[in-house]
């Protein structure tokens, strides 16, 4: 076992996160010993993955300030290679958010998934949830490609595990298959896009594969990489898996999936990315299409949702595209030896990955929370709940204004990042392309602002729609807590993103192969007046919050208890007010061609009409249209193929010879060629 | 030496053909076994000289292909009352030219395979890849169980002559293998035909599509 190092506290780093990373694992051992009646293995697996996350954050922040990297090589058990684990800038970027989110994520889990009410896998659930954090940290510090593929390995299966928690739900069940399939896919990409790479720089150790690589190889890689990190992060046409996942796994874990899992996804690429030298222009132009693609439609199909869990998925996929967007961005300026570019994009790119980690979090605590107190996570069943939950109302609405990228909170910050490198882009002469994505990242946001009116209008405020709704209670202070650190965060990077300036030009210097310190980020974006506004904004809400408050408060004491003023309709009902799919419908109508929602209207002829029903879904395009068609087809195939075999032997070996005979010919041919 | 070698290597092509034409399934058992012992005279042939190895093989060659595995396959026709037709399901004339086709084919093609050994080869490659080929016509496109099992005989018999070739290069414990292995094999085929025999009372391989799926 040897380290190397540059710097002495980067050793430190790594060996902080290494040890958090054990600690995590093990966090659920104990309860196995416990039995299931017991709260303490609850508790000790709280405080153990506490605890980790604890060191983990210290590890991560050291990691993050310092230049270089640490690596520990140490011989692995299988022969013939050395496995490596290290800790640089970039694995520090990305395992902070693990530990912020899966820490508050097992306090928040503790309330949400107490082991009187859930018996049977509670126990499970804690075990994967260290286990799963424990392999996320792995992957960010792995150096090799094997160790690299046990800790992926290990975290799709425990992922798995953990989203089908509730696995007496058939719905459920299917969603855990559909995620396992597509994660069977990225493995086998990941197995062929490691064996290439080892075929190029000769042994797994992830270093950087030279421009003078052959160019199809390369390419090769490249495909493999966008492939399977992209299903792991949901870009667009790879996205299937993720919202039925998502909305089927226990809420704290959601929020660890959407907000720490899928990045691994865009680690993996940004770390080939960054391995691949002098990449062409064309692999950017792929990233930016493709995150153009999954930002847009993204937001478009959850809008199109009413469930509030699936909903927040799909905006997930439309935050990964913003992400794509960046480092596309950054890989474009790469190939045009922009590092303005590469600046801009790859710092929105990171940014942007810590804030959405931190918002949606934040938002899939607060659905948690709604689910918890009214047991649905349909929206329609849902509404008034500002009233008996204030608390979670609030802190979701400052999620809300921070997932649509609206100042002062951080969305903002970093989608800026990605508009001002477009921008640097398009106005240089020769990528006028550039200028395309802007106003896509545009339109996204726009929609964003009325998916998330219709859901917290929906939610939170109006008169309940259902009796759970009507009895809604406040949820515990140990739910809450998390909620609120992640909301202080958000708040935190929005008025100050220069804190993060200095880690993001690091890691993009580091990314690029650039010496550290040849750009710095303020000197590209106005980041003191970002500081300003916002923290003027905030001051200004909060003055008049401070003014409106006790007003409201007397207001309420004064006044009746009477019900709204209904127009003069004898008989209002909560059934009156706008519904989600009515709210959405104005924007969604237009975009029936994509979303093809199943609507069952009745159809009124006379009269009096009976009693009836409307609904309407919107289906996912590429699973129900394209994924599921096609594997139809394949059973129908395979089924004709089935007659083939009649259980005769002399068949079987006739079937060997037609295989074995026509190639012993063509080798011969080739053979006498070759002569 | 020569003309010797090719003599017996056209009489093992003509017993391949033998077994492929005949209707009586104890003909093809004693032309399995003559094969066995053209085998063994083939070996000490093709090395033109008498050492231990060549001997043995030799030895071993005659005595199990030639008399212990015919004599297991006639007690199996006696003791299970296998009719004496071979049923073939492609039918006799047909397999008989298709193979001499193959024959004809391994000839054209032996030649043209690049191998190191110059002196042999011409005559031992077309005799191999002929006598495997004709056992795997015998394999399929003969009903009987029992059938199979000579199928797979002369099959064996072609990679023997097959590793004539190399036998100087082989270590004799390979061959050794190779008997072994094919001994194995009849032994599992025996004990195959004895069960199919007990369970459906008759050695017809058709039956065994019943088991498929």
């Amino acid at each position: 076992m040897s380290i190397s190092s540059g710097e002495p506290w980067q050793s430190a780093a790594l060996l902080l996160l290494v040890g958090a990373g054990c600690l995590l694992a093990i966090s659920g051992v104990p309860g196995l010993l416990l039995s299931w009646r017991s709260i303490w293995g609850s508790r000790i697996a709280t405080a153990l993955v506490v605890a980790g996350s604890l060191l983990g954050l210290a590890g991560g922040s050291l990691a993050v300030g310092g230049h270089g990297g640490a690596v520990i090589g140490f011989p692995s058990p299988m022969p013939g290679f050395r496995a490596g684990l290290g800790a640089d800038a970039l694995s520090g970027f990305f395992s902070l958010p693990v530990f912020l989110v899966g820490g508050l994520g097992a306090l928040y889990g503790a309330s949400y998934w107490r082991p009187r009410s859930h018996p049977r896998n509670g126990r499970r659930l804690r075990l994967c949830y260290g286990l799963l954090l424990a392999s996320l940290t792995f992957i960010t510090l792995a150096r090799d490609g094997m160790a690299f593929l046990v800790a992926w390995e290990v975290m799709a299966l425990t992922n798995f595990l953990l989203v089908t928690t509730d696995d007496e739900d058939p719905a459920v069940g299917r969603a855990g298959w559909l995620y396992l399939l597509y994660s069977h896919v990225t493995i086998l990409c990941l197995f062929a896009l490691f064996l290439l790479e080892r075929q190029l720089s000769g042994d797994f150790a992830l270093g950087v594969i030279p421009a003078a690589a052959p160019q199809s190889l390369r390419t090769a890689i490249f495909v493999l990489a966008l492939v399977a990190f992209g299903i792991k992060a949901g870009a667009m046409p790879l996205h299937s898996w993720l919202p039925a996942a998502h909305a089927s796994a226990p809420s704290h874990v959601s929020a660890l999936m959407s907000g720490v899992v899928i990045k691994m996804g865009i680690y993996g690429l940004v770390r080939m990315c960054g391995l691949l030298a002098s990449p062409p222009l064309a692999w950017g132009i792929t990233l930016l299409a493709m995150g153009s693609l999954s930002a847009f439609f993204g937001v478009v199909f959850a809008l199109g949702q009413h469930d509030l869990k699936r909903l927040l998925a799909y905006h997930s996929i439309e935050n990964i595209g913003i992400i794509l967007l960046g480092l596309g961005l950054a890989l474009v300026g790469r190939s045009a030896g922009r590092p303005d570019w590469v600046m801009l994009g790859l710092a929105g790119c990171l940014l942007h990955v810590w804030n959405h980690a931190l918002f949606k979090s934040l938002l899939f605590f607060g659905a948690g929370s709604v689910a918890h107190a009214t047991g649905t996570r349909d929206l329609e069943r849902t509404g008034g709940l500002a009233r008996r939950m204030p608390a979670t109302a609030g802190l979701f609405l400052l999620g809300s204004i921070a997932i649509c990228g609206l100042p002062p909170l951080n969305g903002f910050v970093s989608e800026l990042f990605v508009y001002l490198g477009l921008v640097r882009a398009a106005v240089t002469p020769g990528s006028a392309w550039a200028a395309l994505p802007a106003p896509v990242l545009a339109a996204t946001g726009a929609l964003a602002v009325a998916c998330f009116v219709k859901v917290f209008g929906i939610t939170f405020l109006g008169t309940a729609r259902s009796s759970a709704a009507r009895d809604a209670h406040e949820s515990p202070p140990l739910m809450l807590a998390p909620m609120a650190v992640l909301a202080v965060v958000c708040a935190v990077l929005g008025v100050a993103p220069g804190l993060a300036a200095p880690a993001l030009e690091r890691a993009a210097a580091a990314w690029a192969g650039q010496p550290p310190g040849g750009l710095s980020l303020a000197g590209l974006a106005p980041l003191s007046w970002i500081s300003t506004t916002a923290a003027a904004l905030l001051a200004a809400a909060a003055l008049a919050t401070a003014a409106v408050l006790p007003a409201c408060r007397r207001g309420r004491r004064r006044a009746p208890a009477l019900p709204t003023w209904d127009c003069g309709y004898a008989a209002a009902s909560p059934r009156l007010q706008y519904t989600a799919s009515s709210f959405a419908q104005l924007i969604t109508s237009h975009f029936a061609w994509v979303l093809r929602p199943k609507v069952h209207a009745p159809r009124i002829e006379q009269l009096f009409p009976a009693p009836s029903h409307f609904d309407s879904h919107a289906e996912d395009l590429v699973l129900d249209s394209l994924l599921l068609p096609a594997s139809r087809g394949a059973t129908q195939v395979s089924a004709r193929m089935r007659a083939l075999p009649q259980g005769q032997l002399q068949r079987y070996i006739l079937y060997i010879l037609a295989v074995l005979v026509p190639l012993l010919i063509w080798a011969m041919a080739g053979e006498s060629a070759g002569r | 030496m020569l003309s010797l070698l090719s003599s017996l290597v056209a009489a093992l092509l003509l017993v391949n053909l033998v077994a492929l034409g005949t209707s009586r399934i104890s003909t093809v058992v004693r032309a399995v076994a003559s094969q066995g012992v053209l085998l063994g005279a083939l070996a000490v042939a093709a090395q033109g000289r008498l050492n231990a190895t060549v001997v043995a093989l030799a030895l071993a060659s005659i005595v199990l292909k030639g008399w212990l595995i015919p004599i297991i396959l006639f007690r199996a026709l006696r003791q299970m009352a296998i009719k004496r037709e071979v049923e073939p399901s492609l039918g006799l004339l047909p397999s008989l030219l298709l193979g001499a086709l193959a024959t004809v084919l391994a000839v054209a093609a032996g030649n043209r395979l690049p191998l190191a050994e110059t002196r042999l080869a011409p005559l031992l490659i077309p005799a191999s890849l002929a006598t495997v080929a004709c056992g795997f016509i015998l394999i399929t496109a003969r009903r009987k169980a029992i059938s199979q099992v000579l199928g797979y005989l002369v099959l064996e018999n072609g990679i023997f002559i097959f590793g004539l070739l190399l036998v100087e290069a082989m270590p004799f414990l390979v061959e050794v293998g190779v008997l072994l292995d094919l001994f194995v094999g009849i032994f599992v085929l025996s004990i195959i035909i004895h069960h199919i025999n007990r369970e459906f009372s008759s050695l017809d391989t058709r039956r065994l599509s019943l088991l498929k799926e």
